[in-house]
């Protein structure tokens, strides 16, 4: 579609930048006592505009500015993911005692420039659009994980993530070279015509621009071996900006890396055909086999021994990652729909353990697990729904972290070439029980019941009872939500 | 020298050089050095390819180059912002200094 009527099907990211301009603009006229306030209505006012926008967007499947971008049903959903967990995390910041002292004005400009970002992601089908997507992301998340100017841990957390991310897209960048180096154009169903034709001597620099943009993917989604910045940016970022990167950016890293990987290493570029097959000469699905358990096993291993638990959460979110990447080792349509499925019932959980997390740290200072002794007695309220999570992401029923991951085992076991990798996927789900039970152990098990009471925060208590809904009706009635996931499983498809 | 082979070893002389430049140097600026140089290797693959495989109408790796280019220049302003104010906190540049997040 030519660049002027594709405008009409790009009003939801024009709404975000137009929102990012304004910000700017106001935020200089406006007095520094005001500032946060009416900027945090101005953000989550311009969120709802363009929820609106989204909502009345026409569900086809186009290509954008000369096929750039992508504007379907499946970029949609992740949108919607998107603008969620941006809601919720700019909703909860005022309340965010971690956060004072700091510009929280400019804090929510950023995480609307991020926003920008990942829309962008969701729709990638031309290789400029992959890397400068990524970049828009991660440029915003650097400043955002050392948004504490002034704390040690904040600071040395944003420079490992930008050494980390500067190197990551720098790798993958080299491999796109190599791949248009190949295909002789940058759009993504172009690179696949060209790669269904290349000759078996092509095929080893085929697997090294693969593993090389794999590298880039692999750190946007935490998968390892590229994992390595999770845990320390987790920790040290400021908590609300720890619970944003553990969701948002990571469903935007599957919906590019899926939707490239399907697209430009399939034997067919068709996605809505549903039996994917890999293009000749990359083992694909091997090599995601090997990234999936590899990244399983060490998420659950190392945050079996973490004290703290930010970064704890930060390994089980390193361990979900795998669990994901389990489904995407096959990418038919029932892979595709697992995993989206999954996102959004990892949105709800993954989000309320954080808002817990920041609960917590807001009445008492501090992240230890030790710290939350007795909170089942002290905050009810609290722990309860921190337990309903913590089982949830274990994946015990009734709740709808079981369901999410009956359907990533489903697709392994139905395909049933890789059955190896749904043992090692089953078996890494009894050891995270251990450490998630450790949390719900402490908070009420070890402890003796006592009068002292932690109380307050209404409205960030409000929110967490919220999100404890999906996940428990979630987890009995979940067709709705399957519906929603199917009905999005339409993408936009070039004839050749 | 008019090679497209030429070019492909010099960028990939050049990626190993930034490689090894991350993975040894200690200096924060230093390590940035080092990601420039790979992001400036996939440059001259992009140009190199787009001069060698007959693209002359459309010139997408020039195009593609030009965007790398920019970006390169934001990702340096933020990384230089965030190793000032590592200097600030912990008074140093050297990335091993500044491990307080472990386990």
């Amino acid at each position: 579609m030519p660049n002027f009527d594709s405008l009409a099907y790009f009003l939801p990211e024009l709404l975000l930048t137009g929102l990012i301009v304004t910000i700017v603009l106001v935020d200089v006229m406006l007095p520094a006592s005001k500032r946060d306030r009416i900027i945090w209505m101005l953000s989550l006012g311009g969120l709802a505009v363009t929820a609106l926008a989204l909502l009345l967007q026409p569900a086809t499947e186009q290509s954008l500015f000369l096929g750039s971008l992508a504007a379907d049903p499946y970029s949609r959903f992740f949108k919607w993911i998107f603008l969620a967990a941006v809601a919720i995390i700019i909703g909860i910041s005022p309340a965010t005692r971690q956060l004072d002292g700091s510009p929280r004005h400019e804090y929510y400009l950023f995480l609307i420039a991020v926003t920008f970002g990942m829309f962008l992601m969701a729709s990638a089908i031309d290789l400029i659009i992959v890397y400068l997507s990524i970049e828009i992301v991660s440029i915003g998340s650097f400043v955002l994980a050392g948004f504490l100017k002034d704390d040690r841990a904040s600071n040395e957390s944003s420079l490992k993530y930008v050494i980390y991310g500067a190197l990551s897209s720098g790798i993958m960048l080299y491999g796109l070279s190599l791949l248009f180096g190949m295909a002789g154009s940058t759009n993504v169903f172009e690179v696949q015509a060209a790669l269904v034709q290349m000759p078996p001597k092509a095929y080893l620099t085929l697997t090294v621009a693969l593993l090389l943009i794999l590298a880039g993917f692999g750190y946007k989604i935490s998968m390892a071996p590229f994992h390595f910045w999770t845990p320390d940016v987790y920790q040290g970022a400021p908590t609300t900006i720890t619970a944003f990167l553990s969701v948002a950016p990571k469903a935007a890293g599957f919906a590019l890396a899926l939707r490239f990987l399907g697209v430009a290493f399939g034997a067919n570029p068709d996605l809505n055909m549903g039996n994917w097959v890999p293009v000749n000469g990359v083992a694909l699905g091997s090599l995601m086999a090997i990234f999936a358990a590899l990244t399983m096993t060490l998420g659950n291993v190392m945050a079996i021994q973490q004290s703290s638990v930010k970064r704890m959460l930060a390994y089980s979110s390193i361990a979900h990652a795998g669990y994901m990447l389990m489904a995407a080792v096959v990418l038919n349509s029932q892979a595709f729909s697992a995993i989206m499925f999954y996102l959004v019932i990892y949105l709800f959980m993954n989000l309320g353990a954080f808002l817990v997390v920041i609960w917590v740290h807001n009445k008492l200072g501090f992240d230890e697990i030790a710290q939350w002794h007795g909170l089942g007695y002290k905050a009810p309220l609290i722990a309860i729904p921190m337990g309903i999570f913590l089982f949830s992401l274990t994946g015990l029923p009734p709740t709808a972290g079981f369901i999410g991951k009956v359907y990533l085992f489903s697709v392994l076991i139905e395909n049933g070439d890789y059955l190896w990798l749904a043992v090692v996927g089953a078996i890494n789900s009894v050891v995270s029980l251990y450490y998630y039970v450790g949390i719900i152990k402490v908070m009420f098990l070890d402890a003796e019941p006592t009068d002292e009471t932690l109380e307050g925060q209404p409205a960030m208590t409000g929110l967490i009872l919220a999100l404890v809904v999906p996940v428990l009706i979630f987890g009995l009635y979940w067709s709705p939500l399957l519906g929603a996931v199917q009905s999005s499983l339409k993408f936009f498809t070039q004839g050749i | 020298m008019d090679s497209l082979q030429s070019y492909l070893f010099i960028s990939i002389v050049l990626f190993c050089l930034g490689l090894y430049g991350v993975m040894t140097r200690r200096n924060g600026v230093a390590i940035l050095m080092g990601v420039e140089l790979i992001l400036n290797a996939a440059n001259i693959n992009f140009v190199a390819f787009n001069r060698f495989g007959g693209m002359t109408q459309a010139l997408p790796g020039h195009i593609f180059a030009l965007f790398v280019i920019v970006m390169a220049a934001a990702e340096a302003a933020v990384a230089l912002a965030i190793i000032i104010n590592l200097y600030k906190t912990f008074s140093t540049v050297n990335v091993d200094e500044a491990h307080e997040l472990q386990g």
